[in-house]
């Protein structure tokens, strides 16, 4: 784990966060995951690994899928983030939230909102995907407890239905 | 009454809009005013004595609260079965990563600094790592020789079966440790108040583990410490007894500095640190008549418990039950030993010794068929246990399961003989290889033998002053969907809306202990003890005259809120009781060591490439009898998670050690599968039901861990001809073998059982 120390010089950073514009100051090195939890209290982003490779911490910066364990707060400097708690509030995701429920895609949780918006980057960017488009697409989200096919069944079934359209 | 039936039927997960939407809580999602967060500072060598600790001057220590041992106010202990692993080691190390200082700090950016600026010399002492060391005990690291528990099973007279023997069949199987890697790190927070003692919020499977270990730590009374559990997310196992650790260690900080204290591991941390499956070795020698019907044999399934005992006796319990597997037995000998390294300690994780002794046996199962010149089909169809036979621990097979049956329906569903015969064709053209794997194998639901006795789970149902039930169980939902199944056997039980029916979190103050959430036993046990509480529920009401034999959910909502009206708090509860022919000689290791059993057959398809030796899996069907599956949904999902990570087991998860620490304790290269890794697991259930569990049910949660090595190990030694007898099974394991000896073809002449095989023929 690389995190800052207290010690590092503070700057400010803003950017939007769910439709919401925020300003706050931030260590040079802060991580947005960080910023993201422990100051703006959006918890529903998890920590799993701190190093992109489980993808629990996905967000969305300008509608790119990040890692948020690797990005420094300052480089979303202007940009609009979503996070999980305010997916529902875009075009299509409630409708893939509810697919994850219905399919039982999400077993623990844990890695349910990175997997959610790692499935809507996906369906924004091909909305209808193959199962082996799916399985690619949602490569880089680890989960352990499904086997991950109940949530390639969701992601299936929304691209189906058009449910995210 | 509702006669609408809620068992059997996929309800909405309980908890899951809160796990859609980010709202679920987990333990680093919450804080506490004036919270500190904690560190572990633990040994870097397996073992030695500690002979100074030094402080580095570059960290202002006035600033940090230390822990020592010399702080515990109770027994430096984690209460486990044993008190022999210590919260913090005192004077001596025994593994890599042994916990023997705590650190707290308001500022959790200090605290790495500060762990590696404390830093210890050391008298190093003579460190042994694996089960061959253990077993020639140069070392002795404990008791007389390095044996934390033995187990002998007998059943008939096996000394006379060799002389009769047409076969005699060796092997020796081996499996490694695996990492649970629930994606949810371990972490507790802890508060301690002078009257209201020890609380403890954490990821945790098993609440009144941490309450008997915080009890005798902390030198407090039962009603002075309270263990809640969060959203867990994920366990596996690896969160049954590691979480007393972590809780033990967040009380000692909170009781020192009177402030609460937050630990979280990170990822590297937790897979160094805590449990993982254990490592085993299985020899089996069995006498084989020439029609491929097993006679006897002698089984020996050791497995490596690491540096101190926890929960090592139980795990070998379990792997040497199954040690035989679904078959009949005429006679056996099965020798199960755990012994000691200077390993972290294994532990819990899904199927608890099962998987490593069924790997074993099923790869054996194959090379029993490839000595008598018979099938792979017909060696488990010729030996499948039968109704009224018994078991390697003598227990009768009292229902009607047709193993057989089980098996025919498995192999159509895979296309077995027809994609057996197209491989063999094309397997002669082809570099890339591909061949057909089965295992057929059962699981034991619930505690062994007395074990469920001795647990004697109590459980509640509250009728509610708003007319709702509230289930009270300290079963924990970290992903199988505890929750939601409970709640669905209430709610069946009293016909009720699913949606009358509320759980507690488990929380101690509130729960009564149902047992630990572990052994597939919470449908089954917990499940049938919620049906018994909530039937107290609604005689109560019956025989106040509030409710008829026939009523509406209206109807009882009225009549709870006028109980709770005029009584007050209105509970029923149940108890566990042992069912009368389940007996269990703890002694000779002999009876019913369960209540019931699961049977699956499951056939996997593979490809072995012959440039980078990697394996595919093309396509898994996985057939079971599990009881009645009470929510055909979550039960999918157990069966496809619990393939994925046998699959795992198999093919990728190895862990790499180096004087006894895990080297690759990262997900970067410690490698787990991927949404693009996998075939699609062809899911099948047949449902016999069982009169033991709630509604006909069985356990399911281990189930799926037992048969994806085996069958995917046989379908490899299928493709290429070449037998391996270990997993994980990674490409330059098979490239070790394949691409130096490329010419070598021949399973019979290659391995050690043909040896004895040809021995035995020769004299004959």
């Amino acid at each position: 784990m690389s995190e800052p120390s207290q010690h590092s010089a503070k700057c400010e950073v803003s950017f939007s966060v769910n439709g919401r514009t925020t300003s706050l100051q931030v260590h040079a090195m802060a991580r947005l995951l960080d910023v993201l939890r422990h100051e703006l209290g959006l918890t529903g982003t998890k920590e799993g690994c701190g190093e992109g490779e489980c993808g629990s911490c996905s967000v969305l910066v300008d509608g790119v899928l990040v890692n948020s364990c690797l990005i420094p707060a300052l480089q979303a400097n202007g940009a609009r983030i979503v996070t999980i708690e305010g997916l529902s509030a875009e075009s299509g995701a409630a409708g893939l939230q509810e697919a994850f429920l219905e399919c039982g895609a999400a077993q623990c949780g844990i890695c349910t909102p990175g997997m959610i918006l790692a499935a809507f980057h996906l369906l924004n960017k091909k909305p209808q995907p193959s199962v082996a488009e799916i399985r690619e697409g949602l490569a880089g989200n680890l989960c352990r407890c499904t086997g991950y096919m109940q949530i390639v069944e969701a992601v299936a079934e929304v691209a189906r239905s058009g449910a995210a359209r | 009454m509702n006669n609408s039936s809620i068992v059997g039927t996929s309800v909405p997960r309980l908890e899951g809009r809160d796990k859609i939407s980010g709202q679920a809580r987990y333990v680093d999602d919450m804080g506490l005013p004036g919270m500190l967060y904690g560190a572990t500072v633990r040994s870097k060598i397996a073992r030695g004595k500690i002979k100074k600790i030094n402080f580095g001057s570059e960290i202002n220590w006035e600033e940090f609260i230390i822990v020592r041992p010399a702080d515990i106010p109770g027994k430096n202990c984690i209460a486990l079965i044993d008190d022999d692993q210590p919260c913090l080691a005192e004077g001596t190390v025994n593994h890599p990563e042994e916990p023997f200082l705590l650190l707290a700090h308001p500022d959790r950016h200090l605290l790495p600094k500060a762990v590696e600026a404390v830093t210890v010399e050391y008298d190093s002492l003579p460190a042994i790592f694996t089960i061959d060391e253990s077993e020639t005990p140069a070392q002795v690291i404990w008791g007389a020789d390095n044996t934390f528990k033995s187990y002998l099973i007998e059943k008939g007279n096996v000394d006379a079966v060799w002389e009769n023997a047409d076969y005699i069949v060796e092997g020796e199987y081996t499996t490694g440790a695996q990492e649970q890697l629930y994606i949810e790190n371990n972490g507790m927070i802890a508060q301690f108040d002078a009257a209201k003692g020890v609380t403890v919020w954490g990821s945790l499977q098993c609440p009144y583990y941490i309450h008997k270990a915080l009890m005798k730590l902390c030198n407090l009374p039962a009603d002075k410490v309270r263990v809640v559990q969060m959203e867990t997310g994920g366990a596996f196992g690896g969160k049954e007894e590691y979480p007393s650790m972590i809780a033990a260690h967040a009380a000692l900080l909170a009781m020192k500095s009177r402030r609460p204290v937050k630990i979280i591991y990170d990822r590297m941390e937790d897979m160094t640190a805590t449990t993982k499956r254990h490592p085993s070795r299985t020899r089996h020698r069995t006498a084989v008549s020439k029609d491929g019907k097993i006679l006897g044999g002698e089984i020996e399934f050791t497995i490596d418990g690491g540096a101190y005992k926890t929960l090592s006796p139980v795990v070998l319990s379990r792997g040497a039950i199954h040690a035989g597997g679904a078959y009949f037995w005429p006679s056996v000998r099965i020798r199960a030993k755990a012994v000691a390294t200077n390993m972290p300690p294994h532990g819990a994780f899904r199927g608890f010794g099962a998987p490593q002794s069924l790997f074993a046996l099923e790869r054996h199962m194959d090379r029993i068929a490839k000595v008598v010149g018979i099938s792979a089909v017909e060696i488990r169809r010729r030996n499948f246990l039968k109704t009224g036979q018994t078991t390697t621990t003598e227990q009768l097979v009292r229902e009607e399961i047709d193993l057989g049956k089980l098996l025919d329906r498995a192999l159509d569903l895979s296309s077995y003989h027809a994609r057996k015969e197209k491989f063999a064709a094309e397997n002669q053209q082809n570099g890339r290889k591909k061949g057909m794997g089965i295992a057929a194998f059962l699981h034991g639901a619930g505690f062994t033998g007395s074990g469920e006795r001795y647990l004697g789970s109590t459980v509640g149902v509250a009728g509610c002053a708003d007319g709702t039930v509230r289930i009270l169980v300290s079963s924990t939902e970290f992903g199988q969907g505890t929750k939601t199944v409970l709640c669905q056997i209430v709610a069946e039980t009293l016909g009720l809306p699913f949606r009358d029916v509320a759980i507690a979190q488990p929380d101690t103050d509130e729960v009564p202990n149902s047992g630990p959430t572990v052994a597939s036993r919470t449908v089954m046990v917990v499940g049938k003890l919620v049906q018994s509480a909530a039937v107290g529920i609604r005689e109560t009401l019956k025989a106040s005259g509030k409710i008829a034999d026939s009523y509406s959910a209206e109807e009882f909502r009225a009549a709870c809120r006028a109980h709770v009206e005029q009584h007050g708090k209105f509970q029923s509860f149940a108890k566990y009781e042992q069912p009368e022919e389940v007996v269990w000689d703890e002694e000779k290791y002999r009876g019913s060591a369960y209540a019931a059993f699961a049977w699956a057959v499951y056939v996997a398809e593979v490809t072995v490439d012959p440039v980078t030796y990697s394996v595919s899996v093309d396509d898994f069907v996985a057939l079971q009898e599990v009881g009645k599956v009470l929510h055909p949904t979550l039960a999918k999902g157990q069966i496809i998670g619990g393939a994925v990570q046998g699959i795992g087991f198999a093919l990728y998860e190895k862990v790499i050690w180096h004087n006894g620490r895990m080297q690759n304790g990262q997900m970067t290269n410690y490698i787990i599968p991927t949404s693009p890794d996998l075939p699609s697991i062809r899911v099948y259930f047949e449902e016999l039901g069982n009169v033991h569990g709630a509604y006909g049910a069985k356990g399911i949660g281990e189930l799926p861990m037992d048969g994806p090595a085996p069958a995917v190990v046989n379908a490899i030694v299928d493709a290429v001809g070449v037998p391996f007898d270990s997993v994980p099974l990674l490409p330059e394991d098979i490239f070790d073998v394949l691409g130096e000896e490329p010419a070598r073809q021949d399973v019979v002449s290659s391995s050690r059982v043909a040896r004895g095989a040809q021995e035995e023929q020769e004299q004959r």
